[in-house]
């Protein structure tokens, strides 16, 4: 008989406290160490050599405008949750940037991206750009989510790298220094122009409003709703308020229904959106929904299904509705080298490149002090988001596009 | 009248979550943690039978029934069984099956993502009804039907059946119920695979309820379900349905006449007060029993 000897590991008293809460969470220990294994590594790195990577000059370009040429290749860092909870959202930055890597790139000036993935991790993020920044990168682009930036922009500041920023529309993102930018619009600025736009449409003259209190994105999109609704003059018959975690609407839908509001506007992320808005139809609630940022997700058409019908979202770039000569351009070579339509993520990606490209032919130098100066002062910008600029808090400036949901997908609201 | 129906929806889904929960719980004294980890393993393997497998909604239910009660064997075998003899078996297995819940949680995530996942649109019929000027789905009406069938199944179960017997011997005094002539071993593994089948359907139902399934779905309604149970009182079946009940309704009627952002505030304060009222439970007796 095999039998392993009777040895008994003396038992460890167990202290029977509180069971802790269970909350799944990622393992993110391994990703800890490696952070700063990597991190070891770079500080050795970074001693070795003097930690500025930019080789003497050859950036300097000659030339100016589309006449510039540049002798070596920009090296430009991106920092991008390939993988993660925000994986998918990278993954569509990754190719947006790669074919405006493709396209931007002439004899005179060509791009080399150095595509690092971020892990959804913040700590990662700060790995990721300490590397770009000792690599000597021209710019920085992404990172993809506002809680990396927050923490690994300072890096990129203090280094003197340039950032531009893709897919963040927090606040206070530009305002960690003078080389971060952005040419994503914040809710604060698609939010106004949507409720202006909804106003215009269905004549709202007093509407509910409902959003999850325990979030600090939907409730900054919530106070920028309530700002905005009392611009326009609407009346708010109620405020209801929820979790993020929450999936069952039905109580606060029916208080909703109650005041009878010409419609109903929500601040929520896209897993709440979903349940919301499939429950509001069953409900029979038909008043158009006025949804913030989180709505703006082709989940909601693909999962809410008919429900998803008449709900109003603004957004940064639509397919169809951002009509520019640029835009028809990049529909059609992304269809070309993806084989499926870009999101909203691939399209800033593909602006952001856009914009390092104005800047750095309008100097003609990848200096990141030269980069960091034309991108402050970047203005009217054809790019694929329509008319591009940025404004002095380093922030973007182009029209939003108000969508609403018809026949199964996003069109131009009006 | 629209949000008595809505209180009793969600109720019947706090309900069925605490059915399975006190089977364990209340009769064998084995606090299953992993319980809510089987609920979304429920919702996220009936939705891929369903978009995947084309199974229709009514073969899909047993399936994930099946696969639930396969999960609780597990949960029994790996995370309670092999700690059985410890003094402090409650609380070790209490912390092996928190273990258990995250290693399925991850398993789920390895599988499916992380991403909210759905019944695809018309998995169930869409049939609603008017009820006194009040919305119903078809859906919400099978919901508490087979909350109460549930109850009134399992209550029969447990006072009438042999296995019953055995279950209520087991949990009296597990070395006297040996002694007797009961599969202390076997009871307790079906003991739990009921459970985690009725834990794993309560999640598939909760899915198609509130179109949306996520992993920590269950982490979201697991208080809830252990409040129902002690207020309803312990081990009891139907004061666990009543307390999933009087939970959903005390929740809608904080949102209709307090506030929406006081919900859990006023739902748990009444919790509370019952509580300190009847401190057994609506429906437990004062026990005298070693734990």
């Amino acid at each position: 008989m095999r039998r392993s000897l009777p040895v008994r590991t003396p038992m460890s008293p167990m202290s029977p406290t509180s069971p802790a809460s269970p909350t799944p969470r990622t393992p993110r220990r391994h990703a800890a160490l490696l952070a700063l294994s990597s991190a070891v590594a770079l500080a050795l790195a970074a001693c070795s050599s003097d930690g500025s990577g930019s080789s003497g000059g050859s950036l300097q370009g000659e030339g100016t405008g589309d006449a510039c040429t540049i002798a070596d290749p920009v090296p430009v860092g991106a920092a991008l949750s390939l993988t993660g909870a925000a994986g998918s959202y990278g993954e569509s930055q990754r190719k947006g940037l790669e074919l405006a890597a493709e396209t931007l790139s002439d004899d005179g000036v060509t791009y080399e991206l150095a595509i690092e993935d971020d892990q959804t991790d913040p700590r990662q993020g700060i790995t990721v750009f300490e590397k770009l920044a000792s690599d000597g990168v021209s710019a920085i682009i992404g990172p993809t989510l506002s809680t990396v930036a927050f923490q690994a922009q300072p890096i990129a500041q203090e280094e003197g790298v340039p950032v531009v920023a893709i897919s963040n529309t927090a606040d206070g993102i530009t305002e960690q220094g003078e080389f971060i930018h952005r040419v994503s619009l914040t809710e604060g600025q698609v939010i106004p122009q949507t409720v202006e736009a909804a106003v215009a449409e269905h004549d709202l003259e007093d509407v509910v409003v409902m959003y999850s209190d325990d979030d600090a994105f939907t409730e900054s999109g919530y106070q920028v709703f309530a700002e905005a609704l009392e611009a326009e003059g609407v009346d708010v018959a109620d405020t209801l308020t929820f979790s993020v975690a929450d999936t069952d609407f039905r109580p606060l839908l029916t208080q909703a229904k109650a005041a009878d509001p010409d419609a109903i506007v929500v601040s929520a992320l896209i897993e709440a959106a979903v349940p919301l808005v499939t429950q509001a139809r069953e409900l029979g609630i038909d008043v158009p929904i006025v949804g913030g940022n989180g709505f703006n997700n082709p989940q909601l058409m693909a999962d809410a299904g008919d429900a998803a019908e008449g709900v109003i979202v603004g957004a940064a770039w639509n397919s169809a509705a951002t009509d520019n000569a640029q835009n028809t351009a990049f529909l059609e070579a992304y269809e070309e080298a993806n084989g499926g339509a870009p999101d909203q993520f691939a399209a800033q990606a593909y602006a952001g490149l856009q914009a390092v490209d104005a800047a750095v032919r309008a100097g003609c130098s990848a200096e990141p002090d030269a980069v960091r100066e034309n991108l402050s002062a970047l203005q009217d910008l054809d790019s694929v988001l329509g008319t591009l600029s940025i404004d002095e808090n380093r922030d973007a400036v182009h029209e939003a596009v108000v969508q609403v949901v018809d026949g199964g997908q996003f069109v131009a609201l009006g | 009248m629209q949000q008595l129906l809505n209180g009793l929806s969600i109720g019947s889904i706090y309900a069925l979550f605490a059915i399975g929960f006190t089977l364990v719980f209340g009769i064998l004294d084995r606090l299953n943690l992993a319980h809510p980890a089987v609920f979304a393993a429920g919702a996220l393997v009936g939705i891929e039978l369903v978009d995947a497998a084309g199974l229709s909604v009514w073969l899909a239910l047993p399936a994930v029934a099946v696969v639930g009660g396969l999960l609780g064997l597990v949960v029994e075998r790996v995370a309670f069984r092999p700690l059985r003899d410890r003094p402090d078996a409650h609380f070790a297995g209490l912390i092996a099956s928190i273990a258990m819940g995250g290693m399925l949680v991850a398993l789920l995530q390895w599988r499916y993502g992380p991403d909210t996942r759905r019944f695809p649109a018309g998995a169930f019929p869409e049939q609603g009804y008017e009820l006194l000027g009040a919305r119903i789905t078809l859906l919400q009406v099978v919901i508490l039907a087979i909350s109460v069938l549930l109850m009134v199944g399992l209550t029969l179960l447990v006072a009438r059946s042999g296995l019953g017997r055995s279950m209520r011997a087991v949990a009296e005094n597990p070395t006297a119920a040996r002694v007797v002539g009961v599969d202390v071993e076997r009871v307790t593994a079906t003991t739990f695979a009921i459970s985690a089948a009725l834990g794993a359907v309560a999640g598939a139902l909760f899915a198609m309820n509130v179109n949306s399934a996520q992993l920590g779905m269950g982490a979201a309604i697991e208080l809830k379900g252990l409040a129902v149970i002690v207020v309803g009182g312990m081990g009891s079946l139907p004061g666990a349905l009543v307390g999933g009940l009087l939970l959903g309704l005390a929740e809608v009627f904080a949102v209709q006449y307090v506030g929406s952002s006081w919900r859990d505030l006023v739902a748990f304060g009444l919790l509370f007060l019952l509580l300190v009222v009847r401190p057994q439970g609506l429906f437990g007796r004062a026990r005298v029993r070693e734990v």
